[in-house]
């Protein structure tokens, strides 16, 4: 039950962290235009943390 | 492409769901479920993406660049928070038999039935747009299709016949479909194993032919995102796009997007279908809450290249770019791969129809219909023997109904909006459950005007801010209606409330109507503390997870019949399936059959979910109500059951801090008792010593007397020396005896002490005065260093002159003969009177300093020395200056002479000898 709450606590804490990251200020350095790759900045930029988020809550989960 | 084709294909496919779904019932049935597992719950849960997302994202992408991600960015964020809040809600779900988001609400506010009714209104007249929106979907990308190879966009539906509209027929099918798979029979739990089965297998299908439209975009037609997206940045009608403010964006209406999003994917009807009224175990939410996600990422993945991929190609050529999934295989040739993703489309819109219809048809039947037949036909209820076949009939009835309303929303309003834009209108409507859901969950205070008058006023302006312009828009109201809203209110316009500006009509209407609900349903729970049902419902709800929480039945109060219950339970879910569940009931409270329960609370209560789970539990509690006879609780009653869960805990914390104190107090005891032991010993040590003492002198005495009586020629001289000796032996024994004595009575506090005014320099000078002849006879120099006056104290003058008697005679006794010096000094210190005398004889070394004090103990080496003394002057000397408040140590250096000290409080002597008197 301990591992659960605390389980828990860093899913909140990641939902905190998400919630920063795609909004703004955050995201609005990554607005001016440019490529990375030949693909735009701020499209690598809200995907990658998308996918990052996911895999923080996966790992949180499963290990 | 011929129709025929397409309707034949389209009815393979809906088979095939449907051979999905009765062997997911069949499997069901037999106790092997197929959706007992964490995949096939995250899958159902993806029932919400839906043609908005397949379509619909593209279209958004296409005329805003990343303005189709909060959708989604919303509820993965908030997935992570499913671990408390979700996770509550399914346990809630599970313990009253939840049946909707209608029921959930309804049961938490007191089992309101005005309250099921409101959110039943709400959720229908909000997801009405929703499935408009899946129809005109379903019914443009039919109406494309037919067309291939040419690529013709769908004339608008009102220059259409009704009768001859496509999308009626789609409507009247899908109806159909959803008939067959959620109401073939009444289920107690209202639980769909077989449609979700369905629905996780649609979920599958419409990500893998999205996945797989996309990679042919992107590489096929393309070569590469890198191609896409550097064709993109050379045009400069494109290249605004890749920033954050294309199409309207700005962060203000991002971040209502997500806001909105995070609540629709956990207040939506169909999410709370999928998500905790189908749950199977609640592990399964471990699992979903990163799996469900990945699919929306998944699902996503492709959207830009295949909208930006679909604005090049089609550029200038008037394609709609809501049908880029569809248009852009058919522009290049690809006509089966254009079918599966009509497939998929339709896979998607079945897919959230059936859920939300579903989902919908239970809440007007439970929280809609029942009520109003219960409280105008009960009569006519009455003599009906089994309600299942009516229930049913409803359920059907509500599901014809729900879906031609979504298909007048389409004719009247669909056409002007693209498929995102409708679909949110719903996503702010059922943003509107938020405060009286998630307040529900955590707030105890919450009372049921509160959360009616919150849902509400939030609707009340979702309606006008909302729908009431979507209609405008579209014609069918005047479009005067937006600039200026009711005539003569400009302030009110529906999109500028209170001359708001800046916002788009979406965060607009989000931010007026949740401001409206929650400030409303605070306000009004806070009028009024909860009356009895409400707070004995909001423990049940809010302490869910608590052990020592009253049970359900805590509440009841009155007595029953089991052959009023069994019938009544009977008549709704069918009598064998009821007399099954009696008996499961009857097993688990450990009773031999259906007729031995007791007619108690539990059952009642049992009774009571069994109906809610199949009526809602605000119809449940009506209809059990009148086949018992019951005593309503009263709040303070109420308060009662709520104090005694609280007692037990107050007891259980009460308990550990008793033991604490016992833990305590058994140390204090064990402590105690080696003092005792300690003492014993030392009483032993005492008494031993004591005869020890005692033996010394008597033997002495005893040898002296035996050689006087043995031996008569002892001459005069020898006798008297004898004699002296026993004289001096006798005295030395009755100094002894008596300071045992003393030394007794001052330990056990009977000691006389005749108290009087005392002069402690006239007390040194009558010690140096009886002990002058001692000095003289060792030839030790005695110093005297006295003030003049001193302040008197109130003592015994005898003992205290045996006190410095004492110290003088020990002093004398321990310096060298001839070479001598003892030297008494008295003074007047700030804490009292003090005398030092100090002497140059051998001193102490610390270890003596310490056992001088004790009894018996004496200075000098007594394993070779002639003891001189008792051994007890010291400590009855400290005895007497302690009795007085004062102390008495020594200070010495081996080798170089002692001072023994003592000092006493002038004030505090007075105040001794009272007590001591």
């Amino acid at each position: 039950m301990i591992k659960a709450t605390l389980t828990g606590q860093r899913l909140v804490a990641v939902f905190l962290l998400g919630c920063v990251l795609v909004n703004y200020p955050v995201l609005s350095v990554f607005d001016p235009a440019g490529t990375w790759g030949g693909i735009p900045v701020l499209y690598l930029y809200v995907f990658g943390v998308w996918a990052a988020v996911i895999a923080l809550m996966a790992w949180i989960i499963e290990c | 492409m011929t129709g025929s084709i397409i309707v034949v294909a389209s009815f393979l496919y809906l088979a095939f769901l449907f051979a999905v779904a009765y062997v997911g019932d069949k499997r069901a049935d037999a106790g092997r479920s197929l959706i007992a597992n964490p995949t096939i719950y995250a899958l159902s849960l993806a029932v919400y993406c839906t043609t908005w997302t397949y379509y619909g994202s593209v279209g958004r992408a296409a005329s805003s660049g990343l303005g189709f991600v909060p959708i989604f960015l919303g509820p993965t964020l908030v997935v992570a928070l499913w671990w408390f809040v979700m996770l509550k809600m399914v346990r809630i779900g599970k313990t009253h038999r939840i049946t909707s988001i209608a029921d959930f609400i309804a049961s938490r506010y007191g089992k309101s039935q005005l309250l099921g009714g409101l959110v039943t209104v709400i959720a229908v007249l909000g997801v009405i747009p929703y499935i408009a929106l899946q129809l005109k979907a379903v019914s443009t990308s039919f109406s494309i299709l037919t067309h291939y190879p040419a690529i013709v966009m769908p004339a608008k539906s009102e220059t259409v016949p009704w009768l001859a509209d496509t999308t009626l027929y789609i409507a009247l099918m899908m109806a159909a479909f959803t008939i067959l798979f959620g109401t073939r029979h009444l289920d107690a739990t209202e639980r769909h194993e077989g449609m979700v089965a369905a629905v996780a297998f649609e979920s599958l299908v419409k990500l893998v032919i999205f996945l797989v439209v996309g990679l042919f975009v992107t590489f096929s037609l393309f070569d590469g995102p890198e191609d896409i997206f550097s064709r993109v940045a050379e045009d400069p009608a494109l290249r605004h796009l890749t920033g954050m403010e294309a199409g309207g964006n700005s962060f203000g209406n991002w971040f209502a997007l997500t806001l909105l999003s995070m609540l629709a994917v956990m207040f939506l009807p169909r999410q709370f279908q999928v998500a905790v009224v189908e749950n199977v175990n609640e592990n399964h939410l471990r699992r979903a809450i990163w799996l469900f996600p990945l699919y929306l990422l998944l699902i996503n993945i492709f959207v830009l290249p295949i909208a930006l991929g679909g604005l090049i190609h089609f550029a200038g050529q008037g394609v709609d770019a809501d049908t880029f999934v569809l248009t852009l295989p058919m522009a290049s040739g690809h006509g089966w791969l254009a079918l599966l993703v009509f497939i998929g489309g339709l896979s998607a819109a079945t897919g959230m129809i059936i859920v939300e219809t579903i989902a919908l048809s239970t809440m007007v039947c439970n929280d809609l219909v029942m009520p109003l037949l219960l409280r105008y036909r009960w009569l006519a209820l009455q003599g009906r023997e089994d309600l299942s076949g009516l229930l049913l009939g409803i359920r059907r009835f509500a599901i014809v109904l729900i879906l031609l309303l979504g298909y007048l929303y389409f004719r009247l309003a669909g056409e002007a909006h693209a498929l995102v834009s409708i679909g949110l209108i719903s996503f702010a409507a059922v943003a509107q459950f938020a405060p009286a859901m998630i307040g529900g969950m955590y707030w105890r205070g919450a009372t049921r005007p509160g959360a009616l008058a919150g849902l509400s006023g939030g609707f009340a302006v979702w309606l006008y801010t909302l729908l009431l312009p979507s209609f405008a828009k579209s014609g069918w109201l005047p479009i005067e209606f937006l600039q200026v809203g009711i005539p003569g209110t400009e302030w009110l316009r529906p999109q500028e409330l209170f001359g708001l500006k800046g916002l788009d009509p979406i965060a607009h209407s989000l931010f007026w109507s949740l401001l409206v609900n929650i400030g409303a349903y605070i306000c009004v729970s806070l009028i009024r503390r909860p009356n009895a049902r409400e707070a004995g419902q909001a423990t049940l709800f809010v302490d869910v997870f608590k052990q020592s929480r009253p049970a359900g039945d805590a509440f009841w109060r009155g007595s029953a019949r089991i052959g009023d219950l069994l019938p009544l339970i009977g008549r709704f879910i069918g009598p064998e399936r009821a007399r099954g569940a009696f008996a499961d009931y009857a097993r688990s409270r450990g009773v031999a059959g259906v007729d031995a329960l007791p007619a108690d609370a539990g059952l009642v209560h049992f009774a009571e979910t069994t109906l809610a789970g199949a009526i809602g539990s605000a119809s449940a509690r009506v209809m059990v109500a009148s086949v018992v006879q019951e005593e309503p609780l009263g709040l303070d009653e109420v308060m009662n059951i709520l104090d005694e869960a609280s007692q037990v805990r107050a007891y259980s914390k009460r308990l550990e801090l008793k033991s604490r104190e016992l833990e305590t107090a058994t140390s204090e005891l064990r402590s105690a008792n080696e003092r005792l032991k300690e003492l014993d010993r030392l009483k032993d040590d005492f008494m031993s010593s004591v005869t020890h003492e005692l033996r010394t002198p008597l033997t002495s005495i005893r040898a002296f007397s035996e050689m006087l009586l043995d031996d008569p020629r002892i001459d005069l001289t020898e006798r008297k020396r004898f004699l002296g000796i026993i004289v001096s032996e006798t005295e030395r024994l009755t100094r002894l005896v008596n300071q045992v004595l003393d030394m007794a009575k001052i330990e056990s506090g009977h000691a006389d002490w005749h108290n009087g005014e005392v002069s402690l320099i006239e007390v040194v000078e009558q010690a140096v005065a009886s002990t002058s002849q001692l000095f003289k006879d060792k030839e030790v120099a005695l110093t005297m260093d006295l003030p003049e006056s001193v302040p008197i104290l109130l003592a015994d003058r005898d003992r205290l002159v045996q006190v410095v008697l004492n110290l003088l005679s020990n002093a004398v006794k321990f310096v060298a003969r001839g070479e001598g010096r003892v030297a008494i000094h008295l003074c007047d210190t700030g804490e009292g009177l003090r005398v030092d005398v100090a002497d140059n004889g051998p001193g102490l070394t610390e270890q003596e300093q310490i056992v001088v004090f004790e009894k018996f103990r004496q200075g000098g080496n007594t394993m070779t020395d002639k003891p001189q003394g008792t051994g007890l002057g010291l400590p009855i000397s400290r005895q007497i200056v302690e009795h007085y408040g004062g102390r008495l140590w020594v200070e010495s250096v081996a080798g170089a002479g002692a001072c023994f000290s003592f000092l006493l409080p002038c004030g505090k002597s007075t105040e001794g000898s009272e007590e001591a008197g």
